[in-house]
């Protein structure tokens, strides 16, 4: 079942000078249709600008269509009036994790979805609890949130969002300030809640190792959906990424390096164990 | 120019029995032209490192010393040293204001109370270091993509002709191409006009391939201070302390577990690439 079907989607807005009179128009999504998985994990990559938070940001309705439709577990976000239901099953986690955190204690942070959700006092704290330890943050739960490191922090928004319990969870970079640690945690939690809880993952990133275990990597270009495939497939064309300012991850550039001097190394190698034994094989 | 680092600490209780430091007696020395990378996991003490070096906080114990001298000296001008010293910020796109870029990047240099001509003689030279183009000069800072504003606040510093430049994670948030870009242009201002340059960068990829030399902290002292390659040999104490070496080494050190006789410092793709086709000539020939 598809959770997500985008059909379409044009997402334009306007330009104004300073007199405030209209200058250009601008067209950041440009005719995107693609249908989502109910329980995979899509990778979104692109340049600055190509058009993957815009993308993003429509699922959940906090972009509506300019023309096309979004529907988000078979609700139109245009025609939808309960804007509520639609979001609950759409969380989404941005790139600061400064800018996301509004408690003063971890556990009235990660309750405050469900509360405004109107959830019961009783069920509320059960779900915090179950956020808590979802992420690996139990032990945190009455510590200020200031004090934790970004990969923590980012945890503590993941949990925010399953408190909710939602169907699918946008990241928007989620990684992009965290040291290389932070970035393994959040990612790690992240494929967690994927297989372990059918949560539907859509991750944008700029960093391409983050991609190599996604279901599906979908690359954007000027708004368009320019590539879309496994990992591998996406990966295999590293002369077409390059000219849309993305690369492939480190051990893949240079298999597809020695590759172009002669040496007879498959395409698309994604780890550094394939590598190593693709390599050894040639030896 | 010589910046330098002398036992400092900080501690937000130094009068405490056992005070808790942030910083713990570090010591180091910058100097022209050199390309350093600061590297440590959220918390070990870079921000508060990079907040001496400029004097926006004073250790409480310790020296820091520019071209000799303690900036926290009775009458010690810390406004010329702060254009001296130069600071740019996380997202330092988020400080731009002006209507245009060339006044924003006129900003600096009109503080320091310099001439109109040479305010923007200075902002011209330094969109050409980071190579923003002159039609640029009239247009909205807010039109720009991400790393082109970027560029421009870094212009806005470099304006203020700064001897040391010190960049808080500058590529966070920029596509692969908008990384190399900027990282290239400080890697050129530090080759060419012999800035000494200070990165704070949580890319072992990044570090590895631009700079000379790795500051590496944890919990508040200071662990390494070598080339990257050596820093990068010690991979697992690395990740002891919340850090990683670059791919490319791991993918060395997996070659050379596989029966490679394969040099395991290699830590940039060029490198690999290098190391690995000797090894298939030599064994051709």
């Amino acid at each position: 079942m598809n959770i997500i079907e985008i059909l379409h989607l044009i997402h334009e807005y306007k330009e104004y000078d300073e007199n405030e009179t209209e200058t250009e128009t601008v067209r950041a999504i440009d005719d995107v249709t693609l249908s989502i998985e109910e329980g995979s994990f899509v990778t979104i990559l692109g340049h600055n600008g190509s058009g993957k938070s815009t993308l993003a940001k429509h699922v959940n309705a906090l972009l509506l269509p300019t023309g096309g439709t979004v529907m988000l577990c078979g609700q139109d976000t245009l025609k939808t009036e309960e804007l509520w239901t639609l979001r609950k099953n759409a969380g989404m986690v941005f790139q600061n994790p400064d800018n996301q955190i509004i408690a003063s204690v971890v556990e009235e942070d990660v309750a405050f979805g469900p509360e405004n959700l109107g959830v019961p006092t009783e069920k509320l704290e059960k779900r915090v609890e179950q956020a808590l330890e979802r992420v690996g943050m139990t032990a945190f739960r009455m510590n200020s949130p200031n004090r934790l490191s970004g990969g923590q922090k980012q945890r503590i928004a993941i949990a925010g969002m399953l408190a909710m319990k939602p169907k699918c969870i946008l990241m928007d970079e989620p990684t992009a300030m965290l040291d290389p640690v932070g970035r393994r945690e959040v990612i790690q939690t992240v494929h967690e809640l994927n297989k372990q809880e059918g949560i539907t993952i859509l991750l944008i990133t700029h960093y391409m190792e983050e991609a190599v275990d996604a279901d599906r990597v979908i690359v954007m270009d000027g708004g368009r959906l320019i590539m879309d495939g496994t990992p591998k497939e996406v990966f295999s064309r590293v002369e077409e990424l390059k000219a849309c300012h993305m690369t492939v991850p480190q051990v893949t550039e240079l298999a597809y390096e020695l590759k172009k001097e002669g040496l007879d190394l498959p395409d698309g190698i994604l780890t550094t164990e394939e590598f190593a034994e693709a390599l050894w094989n040639l030896h | 120019m010589e910046l330098t680092l002398k036992n400092v600490s900080f501690s937000y209780n130094p009068d405490a029995k056992e005070p808790k430091y942030a910083v713990k007696d570090v010591s180091f020395t910058i100097r022209d032209g050199e390309f350093c990378a600061l590297i440590g996991h959220t918390g070990s003490g870079k921000s508060t490192l990079v907040q001496f070096l400029n004097g926006l906080m004073e250790p409480t114990s310790g020296e820091v010393l520019f071209n000799g001298e303690n900036i926290f000296g009775k009458k010690y001008p810390l406004k010329t040293l702060r254009q001296k010293v130069g600071l740019v910020f996380q997202y330092p796109e988020h400080q731009l204001f002006e209507e245009t870029i060339l006044k924003d990047i006129c900003f600096g240099p009109k503080n320091m109370g310099l001439p109109k001509e040479e305010q923007l003689t200075r902002a011209r030279h330094a969109m050409e270091l980071v190579g923003l183009p002159e039609s640029y000069e009239e247009k909205s800072p807010f039109e720009l993509s991400g790393g082109e504003k970027r560029r421009v606040a870094i212009a806005g510093v470099l304006a203020m002709s700064p001897e040391c430049l010190i960049l808080d994670e500058p590529t966070a948030g920029l596509d692969p191409a908008g990384r190399d870009d900027i990282l290239g242009t400080v890697r050129e201002l530090s080759d060419q006009e012999g800035i000494a340059v200070v990165l704070v960068s949580h890319s072992m990829e990044d570090v590895a391939v631009y700079a000379e030399r790795l500051l590496v902290m944890n919990s508040g002292t200071l662990v390494y201070d070598d080339t990257p390659r050596n820093v990068f040999r010690h991979y697992k104490e690395l990740e002891e302390i919340g850090l990683s070496a670059p791919q490319i080494t791991y993918v060395a050190h997996a070659l050379k577990e596989k029966g490679f006789d394969i040099d395991d410092s290699v830590m940039t793709i060029a490198e690999a690439k290098a190391e690995i086709l000797r090894i298939f000539r030599e064994r051709n020939s």
